[in-house]
């Protein structure tokens, strides 16, 4: 890297998490790389199981180790290396530097507290000079991300559990604790997909105007190609432990190149309706067994006996729009011609 | 009349969930349904679509027996479906049948799935040669034979939702109740299950009350849409109609909600309806029309009378004052 550019935000490279389970090692990530620079809304889409959640728990270290292991991979924060981090400089990070809002907000907020006692400490440890305050200062404090996400009576909010709320208020609570530490990076974990459609909207919206505000670069993971092109800048595409495709969200959305990301596109209903696509046949492979060569070629109607033999790299298509995808290889044309010979 | 199967009218399901006090007996209820009328036709899909908490699974319930509704009927074919309580003869029983949300915990995870297909046979079809049967059912929904030695946790989510359609056809039913089919599903197996029961429908002349929150779904599967809202329909149409012109605010309000993936769509959705208000509790229903507390387009009489279903136009019904005869207030308050 030169030193005239600045570092990204975050850089993931070539990172791989294997799980060793009884019947033999799960190897779920196998080198994922991306990146997001400072301000950006990212957006990580893929469907059950293809290893999004996995990845942000990487990141974050909240990985369960053992079953889990990280063989290789360097996950760059501001440029140092959050793997090589000791816990307490990770602390560190977790809140000021990275936060995360998670998929069930009745999972993540605990039902024996009230949201004032949970908020609370997150206040305090958010800034060193929070740390002396009067519990009375901490609770006026407390009372501001609340107002933030547009939450009415704040004042009476911190006295209530959360089963005295309704699910979109829950995430709403969740979502002001997690940019109460004004971090850097907000990790939104399909922070709309528990709640109902009219709900998930003011979500989704609120949280698009308060990163908006306060600058915070994002990465949404969902499975809704809906929500991604609603909210996002930029889009990562993954599948079974992969990055298959990375484009700007316009573009991805107007020339998906992937097949797998097609096949997404196609599947999902339409409100011009139209019918139904058949869908993408076949199931997500083993991680015991992945398949050799691109992960992918087991589903892909336009596999390749390249696809069985070596992993596609990403190759440029356009500007900042690269899939992992031999048809996009400068040797696409002998590739193709290898399969019909 | 014989056209239509299944006839609601007014039908309710309050629950009691608690008591006011020790001393005072007053029941609380949780109005689940609260007075809706429908008609399924043969051989259509009515899309039944709503949010959470809206009752439409308790709708399902009470058409397959599980629930017996508080008051209003329920017709299929003509005959009430609770003229004996939750006890229904056999072969009403059979015609009825239903597939759930979940596969993970819909399908016996002890049983193979030949046993899980056996069950309907046995209790529906005696005498008949039950190898057979399974083999013809599983062929039916183009799964090979070999899975009837397998448990349902060695099947995908999609396959899985497949076994629980070939147990609802095994019974040889007219109407088929979804409750929510394919929202456990990734969208890459979604349209497999979808097109399966679509071809299903045409092989077997069935009937489906297919119950959804995904309106973009209903678009490409329903032939008629209501939308029901805190235990009440509040719009019905057929979908056509419905998605070119939606009436009901709410109706608006979701259609305008939805995330979509083209331009194409952002197009036919009505211009943006900002989402406000939390969903107000089945328990302490607003006075009213129940959605006026998140109406953009509130009324003063909406605070107080309850609007009925009225045409808009052929076959398409709204339940909202936007669409009544304007009505004034008199000295004596709103008329009730």
């Amino acid at each position: 890297m030169s030193l005239s550019a600045p570092p990204r935000l975050l850089e993931v490279k070539d990172l791989s998490v294997h799980f060793k389970v009884y019947s033999g090692v799960l190897k779920v990530l196998d080198g994922v790389t991306f990146s997001v620079d400072a301000g950006e809304k990212v957006g990580l889409v893929g469907e059950t199981g293809c290893g999004k959640t996995t990845t942000m728990k990487a990141i974050l270290r909240i990985l369960p180790i053992p079953p889990a292991v990280v063989p290789r991979g360097e996950i760059l924060f501001q440029g140092e290396d959050l793997l090589r981090m000791r816990p307490d400089q990770m602390r560190q990070v977790r809140g000021p530097g990275i936060s995360m809002v998670f998929q069930d907000p009745t999972a993540s907020l605990n039902p024996v507290f009230t949201i004032g006692e949970q908020l609370g400490p997150v206040i305090r440890y958010s800034a060193p000079e929070n740390r002396g305050l009067s519990r009375r200062q901490i609770r006026q404090k407390a009372l501001i991300p609340l107002q933030d996400v547009a939450l009415a009576d704040p004042e009476r909010l911190l006295d209530a559990y959360p089963i005295q709320l309704s699910g979109g208020m829950r995430q709403r609570v969740c979502i002001g604790m997690a940019l109460a530490t004004n971090p850097e990076l907000l990790i939104a974990d399909e922070p709309g997909t528990s709640l109902d459609v009219t709900i998930q909207d003011q979500v989704i919206r609120l949280l698009g105007e308060l990163v908006e505000r306060k600058r915070t670069s994002v990465i949404l993971i969902t499975h809704s190609l809906g929500v991604v092109r609603e909210m996002t800048d930029r889009v990562y595409v993954m599948y079974a432990g992969n990055m298959v495709e990375v484009a700007p969200t316009r573009r991805l959305f107007a020339n998906p190149l992937h097949p797998y990301t097609r096949g997404l596109m196609e599947a999902v209903p339409k409100l011009t309706g139209g019918g139904m696509a058949m869908g993408i046949p076949g199931r997500l492979p083993s991680y015991q067994h992945p398949p050799s060569g691109c992960r992918f070629h087991t589903r892909c109607p336009h596999v390749m006996p390249v696809c069985r033999r070596e992993k596609p790299p990403f190759f440029q298509a356009e500007a900042g729009h690269q899939a992992a995808c031999f048809l996009y290889s400068p040797e696409a044309e002998r590739h193709r011609n290898e399969a019909q010979a | 009349m014989d056209d239509e199967v299944l006839i609601a009218q007014d039908l309710k399901k309050h629950f009691v969930i608690g008591y006011e006090s020790l001393m005072n007996r007053r029941p609380i209820t949780v109005k689940a349904v609260d007075g809706v009328s429908f008609r399924v036709r043969r051989g259509e899909t009515l899309g039944l679509v709503g949010e959470s908490g809206s009752g439409k699974s308790t709708i399902a319930y009470m058409t397959v027996g599980m629930v017996q509704p508080s008051g209003g009927t329920l017709l299929f074919r003509g005959q009430d479906l609770f003229a004996n309580g939750l006890k229904r003869a056999l072969p009403l029983r059979k015609e009825i049948q239903i597939v759930f949300q979940d596969p993970g915990s819909s399908l016996n995870p002890r049983r193979t799935i030949q046993q899980i297909l056996e069950l309907p046979l046995r209790i529906h079809a005696p005498g008949k040669d039950l190898g057979q049967e399974v083999v013809r059912l599983l062929d039916l929904v183009d799964l090979p034979p070999e899975y009837m030695h397998k448990y349902p946790q060695m099947l995908s989510g999609g396959e899985k939702q497949i076994v629980a359609i070939a147990r609802a056809l095994a019974t040889n039913p007219s109407l088929v109740i979804l409750d929510e089919p394919t929202s456990a599903l990734d969208v890459s197996v979604q349209g497999k299950i979808i097109n399966l029961l679509i071809r299903l429908q045409r092989e077997f002349d069935l009937t489906y009350l297919f119950i959804t929150h995904d309106l973009s779904l209903m678009r490409n599967v329903a032939s008629r849409v209501a939308i029901m809202y805190l235990g009440r329909i509040c719009e019905v149409a057929d979908a056509a109609e419905f998605f070119q012109f939606p009436q009901h605010p709410y109706t608006q309000m979701l259609l305008s909600s939805i995330p979509v993936v083209s331009e194409a769509e952002e197009a036919v959705k009505p211009k943006k309806i900002i989402s406000t208000g939390e969903i107000p509790s089945p328990v302490n229903l607003p006075k009213g029309c129940s959605f006026h507390t998140r109406c953009p387009q509130v009324m003063d009489i909406c605070k107080h009378v309850d609007p009925i279903l009225v045409g808009t136009s052929a076959g398409h019904t709204a339940r909202c004052h936007l669409f009544e005869q304007p009505v004034e207030v008199t000295a004596q308050g709103w008329p009730t």
